[in-house]
């Protein structure tokens, strides 16, 4: 089992999500340069948060077109997990990856805060040591965390149960005050179709040891290193294309 | 080529516009033996300014202690440097960013952050934490200022938080809050003081030194351009009618471009292949080529041509004066630049080779092959003019005493009066200087790097050091009115609070950076607030063991005349040993004891009124200031932090805060705040004052804990180890409501939320009412 994660110019969070897995999970795990197609036999790519190419034009416009994103993709089309993080979700949007976009916040203003979220499926690999409707507590910090998709869309997101998360108040209701972004739905994280691929707007790679304020983003970590300890697929070949 | 560079046509007016004196202008000729030519004029106009030279603090700044067993690096380089242990080396500084702030908010405060990262990245760190100290006019109508003031304040205050916010948010550094304070005296000019600190290995630590005859001289970064020509200039006069139109001097910031920076500069620090390494902040290219030169005892002979240009036809005057951001200089050794020019190739920005160490310790910049600059560095760095300004006095123009009013309405009389206290704390918890911050640091990244163990709003931020057991803390506090009713005391409790934050969080302040926020130093009374304010820094600094290692003077605080008031701001760095035994701010639990501990020596009754006139109550309540900042007995205070810390070290406090704004009042309030715990406490006071003074008084050396009932006799067992110190019991934690009554009688009582409420929305308030008005 090895990990990869992402470093894009700008990337600021690829050391943070370095560290949960070799620190806190105690994985193999490898930083994937930007301007390389090889995704050197990783078993999950992990797009970490931070300001990616300066998120100049519009966040995750740029990165999109890096080589290492094509390798992603095709990664990511066979089956493979990718977990996009804050920077990371809004890139795999603009990638195509998953739907819909991130828009400014609500209050047109950077926010960093511990928020809750409510878990809407247990039906996927970041997710399944959770339960149902657990409320997690973990921080955001963003300035474009506004998600928005067309009605269908989600419609479909809600009927296929790929919304993995929702703000929601610290005993699980989804409210208008518990939604600090102004997000559809209070949506906080959703997957795509083939349901490897989440990208979430908080910070599970903060909320990853009790010292630092919260533990509880760890369980998605877990869930997918559980995921892949049991699971051999394609995810272990060689996808590397060049 | 010609032996020497062309001489200007020098003029009065020419002088004038370059801000340099007649009699400094007979010294640049005699320093070069012949009359400069007007790209060596603005070079010393750059570097002889006030900003670069520190020419009328100098002689006073000689007066801060600067050493320990723990320094390194004391002032005189890009950043000081202390031992932490394990190996590791904490680089750190303060610096000022508060002229451009003032004429474009948003791109003053981010380059102010900028600069303040590239000093500290510059040293081999990489930094860990950012933190800010900022002052700004007031952001409500208070009867006395102006509406259009105000409503500039708030867009000053706006601009500034959203500039730091932009630019540490995408360079990925936490920012662990500061302090934010509002005084009318800062209308005009605001104050942005950036604190930055990094770690580094001890054996990694690079140094702005140019070495090796022969070697390389690198340019690396952003493109040089027209923007902020003759900013350290600006920043050193007066600001007049028209100042606004210095936009163009204001520097633009890239953060984006800084990251790049900083992760290539720490890359090919790697190779080993670098010999010293300068960032080009204020006054750019001149600054760094004949700083590192003198360090060395070396010379730099720099072709122009080879600078990289954002703008076509730059005359050497405006690329040696461009203050363009996120530009380095460095030296590398020869024969192995290509293994330098390459990392910074791999991260896609500009490295050039711009030209030569030379054995003369002389500064010669050509242009198109020709000579155009030659200058003994020495002239430029040591020789530069240091002036013994006259110091005059200084005596604030206020009352010694109380007036009349202000004693009828402090129910001075009969003792609890009929006041109304809770109304009174409500209106202390919404005044701009206590109401929370938040709206200002939530729009920072606190947690990015994930070290941040307490982040703003505590009393101190604290970062773990991966890999190792320990922390850092870092602390921030400046009081402008304190200094301003008597500048040596007021710096003295700066200190003496920056390093009590620090020290309630569980740490052991180390070292001290300090920035001095003045007026117009050729006024004799601004020189006494200067002499005074280090004087007292060098005394607190001395007695509770933490040198200076470095900071920014800056002077001019003035518009239209009107000076600041003396802002000595204090940042202090301590040390956790354990980062486990952090100690937060806030009450953890119901049930807790809640204990003063405070100076044993109290100041005379008479005293105590007199220092009342310098609190938030005096003035936010009762509008009023007259009198003196609390009395501090530093060898008390010493014992205090000491003793905190020994508390935290044995685990015996779940909760530790300092007494400060508000008095003792706001300081539960605050700690109830957080978890929702509240508190109900008791005060024993002498019968001869009034109720609001026990509540609200502000006198140092105070700090609350909370522990365990089982803990209390241990916890008084520590304290009284100290001669010097008293702990009383206050009272107890209880579930969500704060109770506070003076010898048993009840003066306030009130639900927490409700106190709450005002508290966290005041700030957020005030700048909405404006979009209403």
């Amino acid at each position: 089992m090895k990990f990869g994660v992402l470093v894009f110019p700008g990337s600021n969070c690829d050391y943070d999500t370095y560290h949960v897995i070799s620190e806190i999970a105690q994985q193999p795990v490898t930083f994937l340069w930007h301007d390389s197609a090889s995704l050197e036999n990783c078993d999950a790519i992990l797009v970490p948060g931070g300001f990616a190419y300066g998120d100049y034009l519009r966040t995750g416009a740029i990165a999109r077109f890096s080589p290492v994103m094509q390798s992603v993709k095709k990664f990511a089309a066979e089956g493979g997990p990718v977990l996009g993080i804050c920077n990371g979700f809004q890139i795999l949007c603009e990638a195509g990856l998953l739907p819909g976009a991130l828009m400014r916040n609500a209050g047109l203003r950077y926010i960093c805060k511990q928020v809750y979220l409510r878990t809407e499926t247990t039906n996927s690999p970041y997710t399944q040591t959770l339960r149902k409707g657990e409320v997690i507590r973990i921080p955001i910090g963003h300035m474009e965390g506004n998600y928005f998709c067309d009605a269908e869309t989600l419609a479909r997101l809600e009927s296929e149960d790929r919304i993995a998360f929702r703000y929601s108040t610290p005993a699980g209701e989804i409210t208008a005050e518990a939604n600090p972004n102004g997000s559809l739905s209070n949506i906080a994280g959703v997957l795509s179709e083939g349901r490897n691929v989440l990208g979430m707007m908080p910070h599970p790679d903060r909320s990853a040891e009790p010292l630092l304020g919260s533990s509880d983003g760890y369980k998605i970590f877990a869930s997918l290193v559980k995921y892949l300890g049991v699971k051999e697929g394609p995810a272990s070949q060689e996808m590397a294309v060049r | 080529m010609k032996s020497q560079p062309s001489a200007a046509t020098v003029t009065p007016e020419l002088l004038a516009q370059h801000g340099i004196t007649l009699d400094e202008y007979a010294r640049i000729e005699a320093a070069l033996g012949r009359t400069p030519s007007l790209t060596e004029l603005g070079i010393y106009s750059v570097m002889w300014s006030e900003h670069c030279s520190y020419k009328s603090s100098r002689v006073h700044l000689k007066r801060l202690p600067t050493k320990s067993d723990r320094v390194v690096q004391g002032p005189g380089e890009n950043a000081g440097i202390i031992d932490v242990g394990d190996g590791w080396a904490c680089a750190f500084k303060i610096e000022s960013h508060n002229h451009p702030s003032y004429i474009e908010p948003y791109q003053g405060a981010a380059t102010g952050v900028g600069g303040i990262l590239r000093d500290i990245f510059t040293m081999g760190a990489r930094p860990l934490a950012v933190m800010d100290s900022l002052r700004f006019g007031p952001i409500r109508d208070d009867g006395r200022t102006p509406h259009e003031i105000v409503h500039k304040n708030h867009s000053i205050l706006e601009g500034v938080v959203h500039g730091i916010a932009g630019y540490g948010n995408c360079f990925g550094v936490p920012n662990l809050g500061g302090e934010t304070r509002f005084e009318e005296c800062y209308s005009g000019n605001p104050l942005v003081n950036a604190f930055a600190l990094g770690l580094v290995r001890r054996d990694e630590i690079f140094y702005a030194k140019a070495t090796g005859v022969g070697n390389p001289v690198i340019y690396v970064g952003a493109k040089t351009g027209r923007d902020g020509i003759h900013g350290a200039t600006m920043a050193s006069e007066e600001f007049k009618e028209g100042s606004e139109q210095k936009r163009p001097n204001v520097q633009v910031g890239d953060p984006f471009m800084e990251k790049l920076l900083l992760e290539a500069c720490l890359e090919a620090m790697k190779t080993g292949a670098i010999v010293g390494i300068q960032d080009m902040g204020a006054a750019g290219l001149t600054c760094s080529t004949c700083e590192m030169g003198a360090r060395g005892g070396v010379g730099l002979e720099v072709e122009l041509d080879h600078v990289p240009q954002r703008e076509t036809g730059m005359t050497a005057y405006e690329i040696m004066l461009s203050e363009s951001q996120e530009r380095m200089l460095l030296v590398a050794d020869k024969g192995r630049e290509k293994e330098v020019l390459d990392v910074f190739a791999k991260w896609g920005l500009d490295a050039t080779i711009v030209g030569t160490v030379i054995a003369e310790p002389r500064l010669r910049i050509l242009h198109h092959g020709e000579l155009v600059a030659d200058i003994p560095n020495q002239s430029l760095t040591d020789d530069a003019p240091v002036y013994h300004r006259p110091v005059g006095e200084w005596k604030a123009p206020v009352p010694a005493e109380p007036t009349k009013s202000a004693l009828a309405r402090l129910g001075f009389e009969d003792k609890v009066s009929d006041r109304d206290y809770t109304e009174d704390l409500r209106a202390l918890l919404g005044s701009a200087n206590i109401c929370s911050k938040c709206w200002v640091h939530e729009q920072y990244d606190s947690m990015v790097q994930t070290n941040t163990v307490q982040g703003p709003g505590g009393e101190g931020g604290v970062m773990r050091i991966k890999g190792t057991r320990r922390g850092l803390a870092m602390a921030l506090d400046g009081n402008g009115r304190w200094c301003y009713l008597d500048p040596k005391l007021g710096a003295k409790l700066a200190v003496a609070e920056a390093a009590r934050k620090v020290a309630c969080t569980g740490a052991t302040p180390i070292a001290a950076t300090n920035c001095l926020n003045f007026g117009n130093p050729e006024k004799p009374e601004i020189m006494a607030q200067l002499s005074a304010a280090i004087d007292g820094i060098a005394e607190a600094c001395t007695v509770l063991g933490t040198p200076i290692t470095g900071g920014n003077v800056s002077l001019y605080n003035e518009t239209r005349g009107e000076g600041i008031y003396p802002t000595p701001v204090l940042g202090i760095v301590g040390i956790l040993e354990d980062i486990t035994k952090t100690v937060p701010a806030d009450f953890r639990q119901e049930g807790d004891a809640v204990l003063l501990i405070g100076a044993r020596k109290l100041p005379p009754i008479e005293h105590r009124l007199r220092e009342f006139g310098s609190s938030e109550y005096a003035k936010t309540v009762l509008g009023e200031v007259w009198g003196a900042p609390p009395s501090l007995d530093l060898a008390a205070e010493a014992a205090l932090q000491k003793c905190v810390a020994e508390l935290a070290e044995a685990g015996l406090v779940h909760s530790a805060r300092d007494i400060s704004d508000g008095g003792v009042a706001v300081s539960l309030a605050e700690a109830a705040f957080a978890n929702g715990v509240g508190v109900s406490a008791n005060l024993t006071e002498p019968a001869d004052l009034p109720a609001a003074w026990a509540l609200f008084h502000e006198s140092a050396t105070q700090v609350i804990v909370s522990c365990a009932m089982a803990s209390v006799e241990k916890v008084k067992a520590v304290v009284q180890k100290y001669p010097e110190l008293l702990v009383a019991n206050l009272g107890e934690t209880v579930k969500d409501s704060l109770r506070i009554q003076i010898n048993g009688k009840t003066v306030i009582e009130e639900h927490i939320s409700g106190l709450q409420h005002v508290w966290a929305n005041a700030l957020e308030a005030a700048l909405h009412e404006e979009v209403l008005a």
